[in-house]
């Protein structure tokens, strides 16, 4: 206590200049260790906040207003989300329109997929030509060219009613028909299992040699090691081709589009959830009304996707 | 998710499997092939085949072979098929820059870079994957609006200089953590700086995957659709995509050979990256189990 009275001046201010370094130097370490790794992030930083976390933000406040760009936002409290809920027959069959979608087109894209890699991976000789060559439609398959292409195939003087015209069969017209025009949507989606197939050749390959050899050596038959390794092996990549395709297949948006002239006619048999919410914003200038949409949008998906991995620890086998 | 693309293919025990096996499923995967290319090659026969063929023939071989649907087509709107291409092609080139750049060095700074929050903002990095865009759909072309963007291809370019497609984020950060720490420790020991480690030494080793990104980035900016049509409104800024709609809807069942000479056309880009790149893209969805 007494000895801090007694230093000299000339030491108190050493002393005072030595912490003055400590403060700085531990801000300069701060900096030297912080700033490099912000400064790469900047542009993802800035892009994150202007244009992914404000906008969700705004759009949550947007969802509770009656906002249409001519007027300032006018707060409605939940009334668009009881509409949806209650009194939007439109909002019920674009619904039912994209549910069907999904629970029709991820199951046979992904038994397509699963059939094919499986075939390949026996090792058949020009694999990677085959591989290229299923692979190709899900590469060009979102393009307009494509969807153009479709509406054609199924139209009712297309290419698939001549087809079916020389085994005697009058087709209808598919893609002007209510009942059959969301198949050929589906159709269009299954015959881009291109990705989904690669995928699974991909864990395939993962799967060790030596358990077939094994099982080989205990009489099991082709089936049972089908049924015994490789699919249980194959659940994780299963669950993930499952997972993507099926938030992919609720965000579909571009072949319903070109296919119904962007009505999703005929009688809203093609109305995709995209497309519906398309119309209110841009069609109708119902912008309130649009996000409200986007957020159930967003609620759907998480609610699937929270149930896949809920599910997922009863028939996903994991590696420990 | 990590899978070698490129290890040799299980040994196939030829000795153990019958002919009449291999023959039964290459004769499977022949006729398989055949199914999926067929509307392609139809599309593309349609393009070259005299009009009245389109719809009375369902063979992909045509009587005979003239372009002049291509001239037809070319210039079957107000505005020219050239014109279309040129826009599309300066907002997929840019889209291709902004993306390997704001992507790359975001991964660096995850891959490598120690900071307080890292975890947390690749935590978020990660959520924003999972996020439908139509949530910030309408606020974005709300500013977009008030900026007095709308009708320009800044809304469609800027924010890729932003990094906001993070899935490529994810995609380079896989490959950055596959590149052996030793190198950049040791350049750190001599006093580089990070940015210099970064060019030197990451971009250098990391050709594979940023080509990979710019080739999916221009893909899928080439076929994008819904972007331009939000934005776009002049039949001039029109990319390839909104042009070939404008055609659908004026041509209805006038200018068939036209429809699919343009449609044929705006594949023909993507169709190059497949045939030179197969490669890359396979892996590249092999690996991170992309969409498409």
């Amino acid at each position: 206590m007494n000895n801090a009275m007694r230093t000299m001046p000339a030491e108190a201010a050493t002393v005072e200049r030595y912490q003055g370094v400590v403060a700085d130097s531990r801000f300069k370490r701060l900096w030297n260790a912080n700033a490099p790794g912000y400064l790469f992030l900047l542009p993802w930083l800035l892009g994150f906040f202007g244009l992914t976390l404000g906008p969700a933000l705004i759009s949550l406040y947007l969802s509770f207003t009656d906002f249409d760009m001519l007027r300032s936002p006018g707060w409605v409290g939940a009334a668009n989300y009881v509409r949806i809920a209650t009194a939007d027959p439109k909002f019920a069959s674009a619904m039912s329109v994209t549910l069907t979608y999904v629970a029709l087109s991820v199951p046979f894209k992904l038994a397509f997929a699963l059939m094919v890699a499986l075939a390949l991976n026996r090792g058949v000789r020009g694999l990677p030509i085959y591989r290229a060559i299923f692979y190709l439609p899900s590469l060009l398959g979102a393009s307009v060219a494509i969807a153009v292409l479709w509406r054609q195939l199924f139209a009712g003087d297309g290419l698939v009613n001549a087809a079916l015209a020389q085994f005697g069969i009058q087709g209808p017209s598919w893609i002007s028909h209510p009942s059959y025009s969301i198949y050929t949507l589906v159709a269009l989606s299954v015959w881009q299992f291109g990705s989904p197939m690669i995928i699974f050749l991909a864990g395939l390959r993962q799967i060790p040699q030596d358990m077939y050899e094994a099982a080989s050596l205990d009489g099991a038959s082709k089936f049972r090691q089908f049924y015994k390794i490789t699919l249980p092996l194959l659940t994780p990549v299963i669950f993930f081709n499952a997972v993507v395709q099926t938030i992919d297949a609720f965000k579909a948006f571009t072949p319903a589009f070109i296919i119904s002239g962007g009505t999703g006619g005929p009688i809203n048999s093609t109305l995709f959830y995209t497309l519906y919410l398309y119309q209110e914003a841009f069609g109708n200038f119902r912008m309130g009304y649009a996000s409200a949409l986007a957020w159930i949008l967003v609620i759907i998906i998480a609610i699937f996707t929270a149930f896949s991995f809920l599910s997922s620890r009863y028939w996903v086998h994991y590696d420990d | 998710m990590t899978a070698i693309v490129t290890a040799p293919p299980p040994p196939s025990d030829v000795n153990k499997r019958s002919l009449p096996g291999s023959i039964l499923v290459h004769a499977l995967l022949i006729g398989g092939s055949l199914l999926m290319l067929y509307p392609l090659l139809w599309m593309l026969s349609a393009s070259v085949r005299p009009e009245n063929e389109i719809f009375t023939s369902t063979s992909i071989f045509p009587s005979s072979i003239d372009f002049s649907s291509y001239l037809r087509g070319w210039v079957g709107l107000d505005v020219s098929f050239g014109r279309f291409f040129w826009n599309s092609l300066v907002i997929s080139v840019l889209t291709v820059i902004g993306n390997v750049i704001a992507c790359s060095l975001a991964a660096f700074a995850f891959a490598r870079l120690r900071f307080a929050g890292r975890n947390f903002w690749f935590a978020i990095m990660l959520g924003t994957l999972m996020i439908p865009y139509h949530v910030t759909l309408i606020p974005q072309y709300v500013l977009f609006l008030n900026l007095g963007w709308v009708n320009t291809i800044l809304p469609l370019v800027v924010p890729k200089f932003l990094a906001s497609d993070a899935f490529f984020i994810f995609l380079m950060v896989q490959f950055f953590r596959g590149i052996p720490r030793e190198l950049d420790e040791a350049a750190m020991m001599d006093g580089c700086s990070a940015w210099r480690i970064y060019w030197k030494i990451m971009l250098p080793l990391s050709l594979p995957v940023l080509a990979t990104a710019a080739i999916f980035s221009f893909i899928w900016t080439w076929d994008d659709f819904f972007g331009p049509l939000i934005y776009l409104n002049d039949m001039n800024t029109y990319t390839i995509q909104l042009g070939l709609r404008t055609f659908v809807d004026s041509t209805s069942a006038s200018d068939w050979g036209g429809l699919f000479a343009m449609s044929t056309l705006t594949l023909v880009p993507v169709f190059f990256f497949f045939l030179f790149f197969q490669r890359l893209l396979i892996e590249g969805i092999a690996t991170t189990g992309m969409k498409r």
